[in-house]
């Protein structure tokens, strides 16, 4: 053995390793539980989509896309995704701004923005871009933000919030405000100042009511009794409770669903498919559910715990976190918990916007996980 | 910063941390509570609701039995139709399109719009009953929220006007109006059954669940009309009230072996298959429900009662002299001529009134008004048809001496066409009186001796020189066939006493003599032609309907000129 062949073998190994070791970053217990998930969303929409194999496939290209987008994020190290935040999220605003000039008009809301080539909502890209920001803002400074930081901060999350709530999109405004705020609380705030803010926000509740639109009002009315107008707006709430209660324990079986498959629960296949799922799987079938989104949490909770930077751990638990307040507030809403809030539940409902933005977080926490052993001194 | 602070401030973070960790978890377990109260705690609450909105028990309609003929020819069928109805409470949802719908449904728009906004605390209007299915189904095609179907059933007639008032009809709702759908509503009539279904948001049918009961359908209906007699009947009849421009005609024909309705036509008649067509005036069975003065053809009866007494027999003879009949100071009546001393098959033959009326004018009332009330005059027979008139005869207790005498030829009391031929059945039958049905019997029912085999057998003896060409209704005669009967022509009564110009034309009698098979009765109403004597109005339809029916059911003739070849052959 020479020295020579020493080199010549040590080299190669030692320049392709990394870069092989780099090549593909992944982690593979989020991968499999996103997997896991993704296919019980599959065979769930089956049912809800009456068995429709294009409306299926469409979905399914969906979700190549998704992690597709999953995959590509994740091999960003989170040192390049730091430094091109406030260029991501000035570009929302600008978007966000173009929106409110000349946007498509879509359900009586204005909120696409067509590119020619694709139509999207540029407040998905701020359900990211805030957290980010947030996170990008108290990474050179010491945590507990100051006082005077909070303002920034505060501004950060609410102007983008308030510009989407004026498309208006209040169930996306209001993921906006949760993802940062998430970010915010991860960063430390002072308990009297969370105390102080919830005062000011229950005290804000009758102006905001001003503010709503009718069938904003009509929404909340709903929620506190939805019997009043059983065929009107409490329709959709009585109905999903329904399909949810007759699920029982056990479900009444894929494909079985009677309040699904007769169309008396409206949007079964996008915003209230937990609850077709309620129906066909029951309890048990949502418990398993829910299981695998705690999973998908807690790995994402662990992933932040191990961050080894401000940036990369803020990041990684608001996005953990307010993945958890997407499927509360779908949940709760489906199931008569919380006001009807357009929020689809992650990687299940039927639709493409929003579960591109989440793959892309997601990718985001594989990239902070894959790196930080590169990161660390 | 100092360690202490920055201790502080570590576990400051720690503690937020965990408050924040905390608060979710209660978020979870508050969404998992609630699941579970859902699913578990209020799932049969919910079970329930949910039923409530797909679940629907629906009627099934059950078939109506058929009526058929003797001979099991369909007389009345129950053709599947379907009924168009609507929730208007669903309804309303689409509103903008009822114009469409109306326009499949061939109804005014107006009418169907009206229809539901004035019906939208009900959720069940009938749009359009009766469809036929293909018509209903490009109904259903538009796919309109709370617009179903009902199947029910439509009745048909196959032979219309022929059976009209036989049968009767059903209404809308397959229940029996009247006729024979009324009387045996209870036996046609089926069970509506029910089943439990499985219903969309549209109200549209998805698939049945559960049968909770099954419709029961009705049972068959077999009627003792022979439909072949039946159309003869009805033909020569409607021939008859034509020729001689007549206000209405019965006819019925009864089989003397059975006391079975073989046919039973009235005219004018109408078709219950088109209810439009219906006019009220139509709908009467008139052979069971009109009553009429037997006049001349109720004289048989007469001599019957006297025949009972043992006082009087076939060779006894009454002094028609002087050819009219006073009763204290008062003509009553006169014949056509002074026909002298003669038998009472002459005065039969001849129709005398003075015979007749000295006859009852001989007998005691109670043991008169006996005969006649066991031959079925004033009682009701057995035919259960709905609207049966039971004719009129006082009780002897308010007869006077001309009463008596102008019963006699049938006047001062009033039957019914079967009434009449129920009479004359029982005379064809030797005096045995079997109930009249118009179900087929299997097997002839029990009779009842009502009159001595001898009085029956003179009365059909002296009736067949009625149809010679000594008597009145030789135009009643068959060939082949040796025929008894009567013929009648009564006077109607009007306001303040009988008609000089209105009659009723009268001819009953009975055929084979020498084995009698079949009575007929015909009655014409009102004829306003030439002719109005019953011997020339109704005894040439009897002849055409009875000739013709003894061919249909093959009885054997008793006066052909080849009998004895006849016997030979017919091995019986």
């Amino acid at each position: 053995m020479s020295l020579g062949s020493i080199e010549l073998g040590k080299h190669p190994a030692a320049v392709l390793r990394p870069l092989q070791f780099r090549s593909v970053v992944i982690d593979l217990p989020l991968l499999v539980i996103l997997l896991a998930i993704s296919a019980y969303g599959f065979i769930v929409l089956y049912s809800a989509l009456e068995e429709n194999s294009a409306l299926l496939l469409r979905q399914g290209i969906r979700l190549a896309i998704a992690f597709g987008a999953f995959l590509v994020i994740a091999q960003i190290p989170p040192r390049v995704l730091r430094r091109w935040t406030p260029w991501v999220f000035c570009l929302g605003m600008v978007l966000l701004a173009l929106v409110e000039i000349r946007g498509d008009i879509g359900k009586g809301a204005q909120r696409w923005l067509d590119l020619g080539v694709v139509r999207f909502q540029p407040s998905e890209i701020m359900k990211l871009a805030v957290p980010m920001m947030v996170a990008w803002f108290m990474h050179e400074r010491t945590l507990p933000p100051r006082f005077s930081q909070l303002f920034v901060l505060l501004a950060i999350v609410f102007t983008p919030a308030l510009m989407v709530a004026r498309q208006p999109d209040l169930g996306t405004a209001l993921l906006i405000v949760a993802a940062g705020g998430i970010t915010i609380l991860l960063a430390g705030v002072s308990f009297r100042l969370i105390v102080a803010a919830g005062v000011l926000a229950v005290g804000s509740a009758p102006l905001l009511w001003n503010y709503m639109h009718d069938y904003q009002r009509a929404r909340v009315m709903t929620f506190l009794n939805p019997e009043t107008d059983p065929l009107g707006a409490g329709y959709n709430i009585i109905q999903s409770k329904i399909a949810l209660g007759s699920g029982g324990l056990f479900g009444k079986g894929w494909l079985n669903g009677t309040q699904a498959h007769l169309e008396f629960l409206p949007e079964r296949s996008t915003d209230f498919v937990f609850a077709v799922m309620g129906e066909e799987f029951g309890l048990l079938g949502l418990l398993l559910l829910l299981g695998l989104y705690l999973a998908l949490i807690g790995r994402g909770l662990f992933i932040a715990l191990q961050a080894q930077e401000t940036y990369t751990r803020l990041l990684a638990g608001a996005l953990s976190l307010t993945f958890f307040f997407y499927v509360f507030v779908n949940a709760g809403m489906v199931s008569g918990l919380l006001p009807i809030v357009g929020v689809p539940l992650p990687f299940i409902s039927a639709g493409g916007t929003s579960m591109v933005t989440l793959m892309a977080g997601f990718g985001m926490l594989v990239a902070i996980q894959g790196n930080k052993k590169l990161l660390a001194p | 910063m100092s360690r202490r602070r920055r201790r502080a401030q570590v576990s400051l973070q720690r503690w937020r941390s965990a408050v924040l960790l905390i608060s979710f978890a209660v978020a979870a377990a508050a969404l998992e509570a609630r699941l579970v109260y859902l699913q578990v705690v209020d799932q049969a609450f919910l079970v329930e609701q949910g039923d409530d909105r797909h679940l629907r028990t629906v009627q099934i309609s059950a078939h109506r039995g058929s009526i058929v003929d003797r001979n099991g020819e369909p007389l009345a069928v129950s053709a599947p139709v379907d009924t168009i109805w609507a929730n208007p409470q669903e309804l309303r949802g689409a509103i903008d399109r009822i114009g469409q719908l109306a326009g499949v449904l061939e109804l005014e728009e107006d009418w169907v719009l009206r229809r539901v906004t004035s019906n939208l605390d009900k959720n069940f209007v009938y749009l359009r009953r009766h469809l036929r299915p293909d018509h209903a189904a490009r109904v259903l095609q538009l796919g309109l929220p709370g617009v179903a179907t009902l199947r029910e059933y439509r009745r048909y007639y196959p032979s219309g006007e022929v059976t009209g008032h036989l049968l009767g009809f059903t209404n809308i709702d397959d229940q029996g109006q009247e006729g024979l759908e009324l009387a045996y509503d209870y036996w046609l009539r089926g069970e509506s059954g029910q089943k439990r279904v499985l219903r969309d948001r549209l109200g549209r049918i998805i698939e049945d669940v559960e049968l909770i009961a099954a419709a029961k359908p009705g049972r068959e209906l077999r009627t003792s009309i022979d439909l072949r007699v039946q159309y003869l009947a009805y033909r020569e009849l409607k021939r008859a009230i034509a020729d001689s421009s007549a206000l209405s005609g019965s006819v019925v024909v009864l089989d003397v072996h059975t006391g079975e309705v073989l046919a039973m036509v009235n005219q004018p008649s109408y078709n219950p298959n088109d209810r439009s067509q219906l006019d009220v005036a139509n709908y009467r069975n008139r052979a069971v429900t009109d009553i009429f003065e037997p006049g001349s053809s109720f004289k048989p009866f007469v001599v019957a009662a006297a025949l009972e007494t043992g006082r009087y027999d076939a060779s006894s003879t009454i002094d028609t002299s002087p050819g009219y009949l006073r009763v204290g100071n008062r003509v009553i009546t006169q014949d056509y001529n002074d026909l002298g001393r003669i038998d009472l098959a002459t005065i039969l033959a001849r129709s005398s009134n003075v015979g007749v009326g000295k006859l009852a004018l001989d007998l005691e009332q109670r043991q008169l008004f006996g005969v006649l009330s066991g031959l079925g005059i004033g009682r009701l027979t057995e035919s259960g048809f709905p609207g049966e008139s039971a004719g009129v005869l006082n009780d002897p207790e308010y007869w006077r001496p001309v009463g008596q005498a102008t019963l006699a030829y049938g006047y001062g009391l009033s039957v019914t066409a079967l009434q009449l031929a129920r009479a004359y059945a029982t005379i064809a039958a030797d005096g045995v009186q079997r109930p009249v049905s118009l179900v087929a019997a299997d097997a002839a029912p029990p009779g009842r001796q009502v009159i001595s085999a001898t009085t029956a057998r003179a009365v059909k003896n002296m009736l067949e020189t009625v149809v010679s060409p000594a008597g009145t209704g030789l135009r009643a005669a068959i060939p082949n066939y040796r025929v008894a009967g009567k013929t009648g022509t009564a006077k109607k009564s009007v306001v303040g006493g009988y008609s000089e110009d209105r009659y009723f034309a009268i001819f009953a009698g009975l055929a084979p003599v020498s084995d009698p098979r079949l009575v007929t009765v015909v009655v014409i109403d009102e004829p306003r032609g030439e002719d109005y004597y019953g011997g020339e109005v109704a005894a040439p339809v009897f002849s055409a309907i009875v000739s013709g029916a003894m061919r249909l059911l093959a009885v054997p003739p008793d006066a052909l000129q080849t009998t004895y070849v006849a016997r030979s052959g017919g091995g019986r």
